[in-house]
């Protein structure tokens, strides 16, 4: 847990898909009332990059998400995260998983 | 400064498809500043071609390092140790260091991260844009501190051209006129005679017309 997503840069979110996540969400406060002036929207633009980055590399672009919401809305934080790991789950296993667990899909012979 | 972009993931990991075993090397220089070539981005760089590969059943093992600077040999020297020890060096430094790294160390492959851009300013976070093409024979003090021979896309000397429609370049409406820019500033100096002052010649072999540039310092060697 950060004291605030304007720590978070992109090394830590890819970081996290290299320690073997499926998908990872970033949970900050609501945008205009970060205590920080602007942490929440920095962390907003490195995610968009990693968005990006993973869509570049096949990863899986809907891996990474950023949710915002304040510290009084413990419902609606496990709202977001039941939201998440549903998103995840029908995503299923990231290409970096199923490589380590050797369940990839062999490459197809396109006959000519 | 000296800016940079990054090259496109696909060019990095066509050219890496050879290797298993790299070193990524960031400089703390210029590129640190225009945030192409740094510590962070040298993380950022190795996390992604780490994926990309494993996603595809390939490893790659990564070194990552950031030099103080990689255009000065002793900095350099830092990666003799242990370079042996991998396939290829990535650069995400300038041209400049990137082929000095070549230089100190033949034997290992040594590839471009990023595509060198130009000497420039920082507007503001996120946007840089050129000031000096480094002609070796500057004229800033004639032309209110704004060149010619970059802020012109002719780089003409007695501006501006007919392509200056109210102070916009022909080449787009969004590049200012140099020579506009230039004879507002020198009217807000009072120095307008300097518009006057006819440069009869430039001499170009001050800059790339005269082939690989040297300074040699002989009171420092």
């Amino acid at each position: 847990m950060l004291p605030c997503t304007g720590r978070i840069d992109e090394s830590l979110l890819l970081k996290a898909f290299e320690n073997g996540a499926d998908g990872v969400m970033v949970v900050g406060c609501l945008e205009g009332d970060c205590h920080y002036v602007n942490g929440n929207i920095r962390a907003r633009a490195r995610v968009e990059r990693v968005y990006q980055i993973l869509e570049q590399i096949e990863i899986g672009p809907d891996r990474v998400r950023m949710y915002n919401l304040s510290a009084g809305e413990g419902a609606k934080f496990a709202a977001f995260a039941n939201e998440f790991v549903e998103i995840i789950s029908t995503i299923g296993q990231s290409p970096i998983n199923k490589a380590r667990s050797g369940n990839s899909q062999p490459v197809q012979e396109v006959e000519s | 400064m000296i800016t940079g972009t990054p090259k496109p993931i696909e060019e990095l990991l066509e050219m890496l498809e050879p290797y298993e075993n790299i070193i990524v090397a960031g400089c703390f220089g210029c590129v640190t500043v225009c945030r192409v070539g740094g510590d962070k981005e040298v993380q950022v760089l190795s996390s992604t071609l780490r994926l990309a590969r494993e996603a595809k059943g390939k490893n790659l093992q990564i070194r990552e390092v950031c030099l103080e600077r990689q255009c000065d040999p002793e900095y350099l020297e830092l990666m003799r140790p242990y370079l042996e020890e991998y396939q290829a060096v990535l650069s995400i430094a300038c041209g400049a260091g990137i082929q000095f790294l070549a230089e100190k160390f033949s034997k290992t492959p040594i590839l471009p991260g990023i595509n060198t851009g130009f000497l420039g300013v920082t507007e503001r976070q996120g946007e840089w844009t050129e000031r000096c093409q480094g002609c070796g024979d500057c004229v800033l003090h004639l032309t209110g501190g704004i060149c010619p021979v970059t802020r012109c896309a002719k780089s003409i000397f007695h501006g501006p051209c007919g392509g200056s429609v109210e102070g916009k370049c022909e080449i787009s409406k969004d590049v200012k006129c140099g020579w506009q820019l230039i004879i507002d500033r020198l009217k807000s100096l009072d120095q307008m005679e300097n518009y006057g002052k006819i440069k009869p010649y430039k001499g170009w072999d001050s800059s790339r017309d005269g082939g690989p540039r040297r300074i040699l310092r002989e009171d420092m060697i």
